[in-house]
C-alpha cells in the first residue's frame, strides 16, 4: 500500500463520516413532518400528490394497514414493471429495437427491482428498452428504495412513541423519502457523473471505428464495433443512492460510460453508503438520543473497516497461481500490485477493493470489478458481509431495520445478564418481540442455505456453474446469499439467465425482502403499543463501547455460526488450497 | 438436621432424579423444550443408525455410531437430570412443610356459635381432612391447628415456627389485623375459634407446596422469550445440518473424492450446535429460582413474581416497623420561657408514669437520666401522693395524663392541645409554636405537656432509624431501585426521616387510597412496583403492585393479594428477593451467551473431522489437532454433555449479583461467559480427546 491508497481511504471514510449529521438531521425533520429548506420548492408538489391521489396526510396507520398498503403499492410497481418488459418491443423508446424479455427473465427482474435487490440476470444493453430502464427500473430504484426509508421511519418512530397503536402514513412516508431526500440527491449526484463523462442521452447506440481492427472466430475482418449508450447518469444516480446496484450497463459501474473518471468512481462509491450512514442520525435525532444512532453508526463502521482491510489484505498478496505463471505483482509506480485479475486498471486494487465492500457492505450490489476473480478471501469478505444480513450499513432503510433488529436480540441477552427484563429505549423486550426478531434473522439464513442446496442438488442448477470445484459452489452460495439479503452484486462465473436461477433467485428475493419487512412492522406496532420505561442505574446503557463491542460480537456470531460450514466449503478451502 | 441427614437426603434426590430423567424422555413431556426435544429426536435417529450398522448395513463403523448414540443420550438425560434435581430439591423443601399438615384431629363446631359457652358444648372431634369451607372448630392449648382460616373468637399464642421456622410465638385473635392463622401450626395458650377459608388440598400452605413442587409451574415471560430465541436458533441449526448433507455430496463431486457426510456425523454436529446448555439448564434455572425464595423463606405464588422482582424500579416500604424500629425515644424535654426544664421534666414523668407503651416509658428513662429524676413510683409517695388517677390515652381526646390533688397533667399531640387551650381561653404561649415546628423540622415528633391547661414545653419524640438501612438504600440505589417510604406522619417529619434513612422519596400522610394512586402513578410512568404489607387496607396496594409481599402475619385478604409471602414477615426481605430476581435472569442470560460462544470450538473441531476425506486440506482448522476425525467428533460431543452436568451447580445456585451497575455488570458476565464461553470448550475438548487417545479409544 502507498501513501496515495491510504489517503484515498481515510478521504472516502472521513467525508462519509462527515455528511452523517447534516445528512441524518435533515431526514429526521423529513420524517417528522417538520419544514426543511427545500419546503419552498416542493410542499406545494407534495400537497398536490395527495390530493390527487386522495391521500388524507394526517391519518396514520397501524401496522397491518401499512404492510398491507406497501404490499399492494410494491405488487402494482411488480406488475407494471412485468409488463413494460414484456410488450417493449412495441412501445416506444426502443431505438434498437430490443424484443420482449423471457418470461422468467422478466419475472427475476421484476422481482429484483421492487425488492431493492437489483440482482441482474440479464445484460442491460441487450436486453432493455430505454423505455423499460427510465419508465420502469429507474421509477423501482426510487421507491423501492423509499419503501425501504418508509418501513424504517415507522419502526423508529415506534420506539419515540408510547402506548401508541399508529406508527406513521406508508404514502406519505413514501412520498417523502422520495421528494425531499432520494430525488434531490440523484439530481445533485446525476449532474456530477455528466460533468465527469457519464452518458446522458436518448439516441440509438453509435458505432465507432476499430483503433486495432481484429478478426472474428470464422477469420472475418471485424473492424467497427457498436457503442452502447443512453439515459445511464440519471439512473445510475439513484442506483448508487437507493442502494439500488441494478446498472444501465451489463458490466456494471466498470465501464467507462457509467463511471467515467476517479472522481465519478469516488461520487458512485460515496453514494453507496451515505444514506445508509446518515440514516444512523436520523434514528438516534428520532428518538431523542443522538448516542444511540452514533453507537449504531460506529458498530457498523468497525465492523466495515476491519473486514475492509482483510480483502485489501488478500488482494494486494497477490495469487500464488500468477507467480507461477510469472505474471508481475510486484507494486511499482504503474502496477497496483496483487491481484489485479478482473479489476479495472483505471481504479487499481483498493478503490476495486473499497467498493466491493460497500456494495456488500450496504444492499447495493453495483460493481466496478469482477468479484468472482478476487482471491478467496478476498471474495469471502463481500459475501460474509452480506451474508450478515446487509446491516453494516444496509441497503437504505432496510439496513437500519436489520441492524435494529439485531440491537434488540443482543439487548435481550444482554438485559437478562444484567438482571433485568431487557429494554432497548425504555422498551421492554419481549416475546412477541423475540418471535418477530427470531424470523427476521432465520429467514434470510434459510433462503440463503437452502436456495444453494437446491441448486446443487438439481440438475438444472448444477448445469451452469462454469466452475464445477470449491470455487463453483462459492458463485452459488454468492448467488443466493446475494439473493436472499437483497443485495443484487453477482459473483459472476455461473450462468444465471436460466429458468432455474431466474424463478428460485425470484423467489429468494421475494422471501428475503417482505418477510423480513412484515415482521419488521409487527416489531414496531408492538414496540409503539409499550409504555416507555425510564432509564435507571439497573438500566443496560446501550451507547458505551462495550455495548457496541457485544453488538458487533452478536453480528459476527450469528454470521459465523450460521454460514462457517458453507464458506469451508467454499472460499476457505479454496484459500487453504491455494495457499497450503 | 444434621450433616448425616442432609447428606442421606441429599443421596435421595439425587437417586429420585436419575430415575426421573428416564421418565422425562416422553416425548410428550420433552416437547414442552424444543431445544432438548430436536436433541432427543437426534439419539433415537442415531441409535436406529447404529442398529442398522450393527446388521452390517452402517455408512460408519457402528462401534462409533454407537458411542455417539450413547453420548447424544446422555446429553438428554443430563438436561432431564437437571431438571429432575431442582425439582426434587423442591420436593424436598415442600415435605418438610407438608409434614406439618399431617392428619390431625379437629374440634369441629356444629352449628352457628353465638357465644364461647356455647361453641364449647357443640364440639365434634373430627379428622382435619373432613373440614370444608365455612366449617367452624375450636382449638385449644397446645392443639395442632387443622385447617388455614380466620378467627372469629378468641385470642392466644401460636407456635409458628413449623411454617416460618421462628420460634418466638405471635398472637392472633379475632378481627383486624392479626385474624389469619395457618394450618399445621401450635397453639401455646387460651383457645380460638377458626372459620375455615378454603378446603382440604386448597388451603394457603397446599396451594403453595403445589406450586413448588412444579406441577402447576408455568413458563414465565421471560423464559417463553428466551425460549423462542433458542427455538430459532435451533431452526437455524437445522438448516445449517440439514443443507451440509447437498453441500457435501457435491462437493465430493467437485473434488472428485471421499464420501459425503454422514448422518450421525450431521445429527452429531446438529446436537452439538443447537443451544443445549441453556436448553438443558432453562427448566432447572427457573424451578431453583423459586426453590431460593424459599430457602430465604419467601414463597413466590408464581414464577413469574420471582422474575417480576427483578425488574422492580420502585419499592415502596412502610416507616414503622420496616425503616425506623417501631417506636419512637424521647430525646429532649425543651421548656417554654419562664419555666424551668427540670419542672417539665418532672411533670411530663408524672404523665407517663402509667404509660406502658415504648414512647411513654422512654419519657421517663430520659427524665431519670438526664434530670435524676428516680424512684417515682405509682404508689403514695411525696412526689407522687396517693390519689393519682391515670388518664389513659383515646383516639377521641388524643392525649393521656393524670390528675392528683386538683392539678391536671396532660400530654399530648400539639394541634390537639393547642385547639383545646383556645377554646377554654387560654393564652397560648407564642413560643410553643415555634418550638413545636422546630421539632417537626428535624423529623421528630413533639408532644405538648400541660398542667392546669398551661403549657409547661414540649418532649421531642424521634424515629429510630434501624442500623445499616442507609446502606442498604445506597444499594438498592445502584441496582436502579429507587425507594419510597410510606408513613402517616406529616410532610415535615416524613422529609426529615426520609432525609436520615437516605431513602429517595417519601409519601407522606399515606392513606390506603393515595398508596393505591402512587403505585398506579409510577406504573403509568412505565415503572414496576414492589411492595410490602400486612394490613386488610394493604390489601388493594398489594393487589395493584407488580411485586407485592405479603407479612405471613398479615392478614388473608393481605396474604391474597399478595403474590409472595414472607414467612419470617421481615419487610426488608424485598431487597434479597430483588437479587433472586435478578440472578434468575442472569443466569439465563449467561448461560445463554456462554452456550453460543461454545459453538465456535464445535466447528473448528467437527467441520475438518467431517470434510476429512473429500477436503482433507480443512484440517488446518484443526487447530486443536484432535488426533483423529472420529475421536474429534467424539470430544465434541462428550464435551457438550458433560457440560451440562458441570453446569447444574451454577444453574441451581445461580450467577451471583452485585450491585454495581448494569454496565459493569455486563462486562463481568461478559468476560466469564461470553469470552469464557468462547475458550474453555477448546481446552475441555483438547481435554477429552487426549483422554480418549489414552484410553486407547482412537
Amino acid at each position: 500500500m502507498n501513501i496515495y491508497s491510504w489517503i484515498q481511504l481515510a478521504f472516502y471514510l472521513v467525508v462519509l463520516l462527515a455528511l452523517v449529521k447534516p445528512l441524518g438531521s435533515f431526514m429526521a425533520r423529513v420524517y417528522q413532518g417538520e419544514r426543511t429548506f427545500l419546503d419552498p420548492v416542493l410542499s406545494s408538489v407534495e400537497r398536490f400528490i395527495y390530493r390527487a391521489s386522495g391521500v388524507n396526510p394526517e391519518e396514520e396507520m397501524n401496522w397491518k394497514t401499512y404492510a398491507i398498503a406497501m404490499m399492494v403499492f410494491n405488487f402494482l410497481g411488480f406488475m407494471a414493471l412485468y409488463g413494460l418488459q414484456r410488450f417493449q418491443a412495441g412501445l416506444p423508446l426502443n431505438p434498437q429495437g430490443l424484443g420482449a424479455v423471457t418470461p422468467d427473465s422478466s419475472w427475476n427482474t421484476a422481482v429484483s427491482f421492487v425488492t431493492n435487490t437489483n440482482w441482474q440476470g440479464y445484460g442491460g444493453e441487450v436486453t432493455m428498452s430505454y423505455l423499460s430502464q427510465m419508465l420502469g427500473l429507474a421509477v423501482q430504484n426510487f421507491v423501492s428504495a423509499a419503501t425501504g426509508m418508509a418501513v424504517l421511519a415507522a419502526f423508529v418512530r415506534s420506539f419515540a412513541r408510547h402506548t401508541a397503536k399508529i406508527i406513521g402514513n406508508f404514502w406519505v412516508d413514501l412520498t417523502r423519502s422520495t421528494l425531499y431526500i432520494l430525488l434531490p440527491m440523484s439530481l445533485i449526484v446525476a449532474l456530477v457523473l455528466v460533468s465527469q463523462g457519464v452518458v446522458q442521452t436518448l439516441s440509438p447506440y453509435k458505432t465507432g471505428a476499430l483503433l486495432q481492427p481484429t478478426t472474428d472466430s470464422s477469420g472475418k475482418a471485424v473492424t467497427e464495433q457498436v457503442l452502447a449508450i443512453g439515459p445511464a447518469a440519471s439512473q445510475v444516480a439513484i442506483k448508487q443512492l437507493g442502494t439500488n446496484g441494478g446498472g444501465f450497463f451489463n458490466v456494471n459501474s466498470s465501464h467507462p460510460f457509467e463511471n467515467a473518471t476517479p472522481f465519478s468512481n469516488f461520487s458512485e462509491m460515496l453514494s453507496i453508503l451515505m444514506i445508509p450512514a446518515a440514516l444512523c442520525y436520523t434514528f438516534g435525532k428520532m428518538v431523542g438520543d443522538t448516542r444511540q444512532g452514533w453507537a449504531l453508526l460506529v458498530a457498523m463502521t468497525i465492523v466495515f473497516v476491519l473486514l475492509l482491510g482483510v480483502a485489501i489484505l488478500a488482494e494486494k498478496g497477490g495469487n500464488p497461481v500468477f507467480t507461477v505463471m510469472g505474471v508481475d505483482q510486484a507494486q511499482t509506480n504503474i502496477n497496483p500490485g496483487g491481484n489485479m485479475e478482473g479489476k479495472e486498471v483505471r481504479f487499481g486494487i483498493v478503490n476495486s477493493v473499497l467498493w466491493a465492500t460497500a456494495t456488500t457492505a450496504a444492499s447495493n450490489g453495483s460493481v466496478n470489478s469482477m468479484h468472482d476473480s478476487y482471491m478467496p478471501i478476498g471474495g469471502l469478505v463481500p459475501l460474509w458481509l452480506i451474508q450478515l444480513g446487509e446491516i453494516v450499513y444496509g441497503g437504505v432503510g432496510s439496513g437500519l431495520s436489520g441492524m435494529l433488529v439485531f440491537v434488540i436480540i443482543a439487548v435481550f441477552v444482554s438485559g437478562l445478564m444484567v438482571g433485568r427484563t431487557p429494554e432497548y429505549l425504555g422498551k421492554k423486550i419481549e416475546a412477541y418481540e423475540m418471535k418477530m426478531a427470531s424470523i427476521v434473522i432465520l429467514i434470510p439464513v434459510m433462503v440463503v442455505l437452502v436456495g444453494t442446496a437446491a441448486a446443487v442438488m438439481t440438475e438444472a442448477g448444477r448445469a451452469t456453474i462454469h466452475n464445477p470445484s470449491a470455487h463453483g459452489f462459492s458463485e452459488v452460495l454468492y448467488a443466493f446469499s446475494s439473493a436472499g439479503n437483497n443485495n443484487g452484486s453477482a459473483f459472476a462465473g455461473l450462468g444465471a439467465n436460466t429458468s432455474f436461477y431466474n424463478i428460485a433467485l425470484g423467489i429468494a428475493m421475494f422471501i428475503a425482502r417482505y418477510w423480513v419487512m412484515i415482521p419488521i412492522l409487527a416489531i414496531a406496532s408492538s414496540l409503539a403499543n409499550k409504555k416507555k420505561v425510564p432509564a435507571s442505574a439497573g438500566t443496560l446503557p446501550t451507547h458505551t463501547p462495550l455495548f457496541i463491542a457485544w453488538l458487533i460480537g452478536v453480528i459476527v456470531l450469528v454470521g459465523a455460526l450460521s454460514f462457517l460450514p458453507a464458506l469451508a466449503l467454499g472460499p476457505i478451502v479454496e484459500h487453504i488450497m491455494i495457499f497450503g | 438436621m444434621s450433616a448425616k441427614n442432609k447428606t442421606q437426603a441429599r443421596r435421595k434426590i439425587y437417586q429420585r432424579a436419575v430415575l426421573e430423567s428416564f421418565i422425562k424422555l416422553n416425548p410428550r413431556w420433552m416437547v414442552r423444550n424444543p431445544v432438548m426435544f430436536v436433541a432427543e429426536v437426534g439419539s433415537a435417529l442415531t441409535t436406529i443408525l447404529w442398529i442398522q450398522a450393527l446388521l452390517g448395513q452402517g455408512k460408519a463403523p457402528a462401534r462409533f455410531i454407537g458411542a455417539i448414540a450413547l453420548w447424544l443420550w446422555f446429553t438428554v438425560l443430563f438436561a432431564n437430570f437437571s431438571e429432575a434435581v431442582a425439582e426434587g430439591r423442591g420436593k424436598a423443601q415442600a415435605e418438610s412443610l407438608r409434614k406439618a399438615r399431617q392428619d390431625t384431629p379437629a374440634k369441629k363446631i356444629r352449628g352457628e356459635v353465638k357465644d364461647v359457652q356455647s361453641a364449647f358444648s357443640k364440639v365434634e372431634v373430627v379428622s382435619s381432612t373432613e373440614l370444608r369451607k365455612d366449617d367452624l372448630y375450636l382449638v385449644e392449648a397446645g392443639d395442632n391447628l387443622p385447617a388455614d382460616g380466620e378467627v372469629v373468637m378468641g385470642i392466644a399464642s401460636v407456635d409458628e415456627s413449623a411454617v416460618t421456622g421462628e420460634s418466638a410465638p405471635v398472637v392472633r385473635e379475632a378481627g383486624g389485623d392479626r385474624s389469619a392463622v395457618t394450618g399445621g401450626t401450635r397453639l401455646l395458650s387460651d383457645y380460638l375459634i377458626v372459620r375455615v377459608n378454603a378446603d382440604p388440598g386448597q388451603g394457603f400452605l397446599d396451594r403453595m407446596i403445589s406450586m413448588v413442587e412444579g406441577a402447576k409451574r408455568q413458563k414465565t415471560p421471560n423464559e417463553i422469550a428466551l425460549n423462542i430465541l433458542l427455538a430459532g436458533f435451533t431452526i437455524i441449526f437445522l438448516i445449517v445440518c440439514a443443507t451440509l448433507l447437498p453441500y457435501s455430496i457435491y462437493s465430493v463431486g467437485a473434488s472428485g473424492q471421499g464420501k459425503p457426510i454422514t448422518i450421525t456425523v450431521l445429527i452429531a454436529l446438529l446436537i452439538c450446535l443447537i443451544p443445549t446448555t441453556i436448553g438443558g439448564l432453562l427448566s432447572a434455572i427457573g424451578i431453583a429460582g423459586i426453590d431460593r425464595m424459599i430457602q430465604h423463606n419467601v414463597i413466590a405464588i408464581s414464577g413469574r413474581a420471582v422474575e417480576a422482582a427483578g425488574n422492580i424500579d420502585v419499592l415502596l416500604l412502610d416507616k414503622t416497623g420496616t425503616i425506623t424500629l417501631g417506636n419512637r425515644h424521647a430525646i429532649a424535654f425543651i421548656p417554654l420561657n419562664g419555666v424551668a426544664a427540670q419542672d417539665l421534666a418532672e411533670t411530663a414523668q408524672l404523665a407517663s408514669l402509667a404509660d406502658e407503651t415504648p414512647e411513654g416509658r422512654s419519657i421517663v428513662i430520659l427524665a431519670k437520666e438526664r434530670y435524676g429524676l428516680r424512684g417515682q413510683t405509682m404508689g403514695a409517695s411525696e412526689k407522687a401522693p396517693s390519689g393519682m388517677r391515670f388518664i389513659p390515652f383515646t383516639a377521641q381526646t388524643r392525649m393521656s395524663g393524670v390528675n392528683y390533688n386538683g392539678v391536671e397533667i396532660r400530654k399530648g399531640a400539639p394541634d390537639t392541645i393547642i385547639n383545646l387551650m383556645q377554646s377554654n381561653g387560654n393564652h397560648v404561649a407564642s413560643d410553643l409554636q415555634s418550638i413545636v415546628e422546630a421539632i417537626a423540622h428535624v423529623g421528630g415528633t413533639p408532644l405538648v405537656v400541660t398542667r392546669n391547661n398551661k403549657a409547661l414545653g414540649v418532649i421531642h419524640l424521634k424515629d429510630i432509624v434501624k442500623g445499616g438501612m442507609k446502606e442498604r438504600f445506597a444499594q438498592l440505589r445502584k441496582m436502579g431501585i429507587k425507594t419510597v417510604m410510606i408513613t402517616g406522619d406529616n410532610p415535615l417529619t416524613a422529609a426529615a426521616i426520609a432525609a436520615e434513612a437516605g431513602v429517595d422519596d417519601f409519601l407522606a400522610q399515606a392513606t390506603p387510597e393515595a398508596k393505591l394512586k402512587l403505585i398506579r402513578a409510577y406504573q403509568a410512568g412505565g415503572r414496576l412496583v414492589a411492595m410490602t404489607g400486612d394490613g386488610t387496607n394493604d390489601a388493594p396496594a398489594l393487589a395493584q403492585a407488580d411485586v407485592a409481599v405479603a407479612m405471613n402475619t398479615g392478614t388473608q385478604p393481605a396474604r391474597e393479594a399478595a403474590n409472595m409471602v414472607d414467612l419470617d414477615s421481615n419487610p426488608t426481605k424485598l431487597i434479597e428477593i430483588v437479587e433472586i430476581g435478578k440472578q434468575l435472569l442472569m443466569t439465563r442470560g449467561a448461560l445463554t451467551t456462554f452456550s453460543l460462544a461454545n459453538d465456535v470450538s464445535k466447528y473448528f473441531a467437527i467441520l475438518p473431522a467431517a470434510f476429512a476425506t473429500t477436503y482433507p486440506q480443512l484440517n488446518a482448522l484443526n487447530v486443536m489437532r484432535l488426533a483423529t476425525p472420529e475421536s474429534a467428533i467424539m470430544s465434541a460431543v462428550i464435551f457438550n454433555a458433560l457440560i451440562i452436568i458441570a453446569l447444574i451447580p451454577l444453574a441451581l445456585q445461580g450467577v451471583p449479583y452485585r450491585a454495581v451497575g448494569a454496565a459493569k455488570l455486563l462486562r463481568d458476565n461478559l468476560l466469564v461467559y461470553g469470552l469464557g464461553g468462547l475458550i474453555a470448550p477448546f481446552v475441555g475438548i483438547k481435554l477429552i480427546n487426549m483422554i480418549l487417545v489414552w484410553i486407547g479409544w482412537v
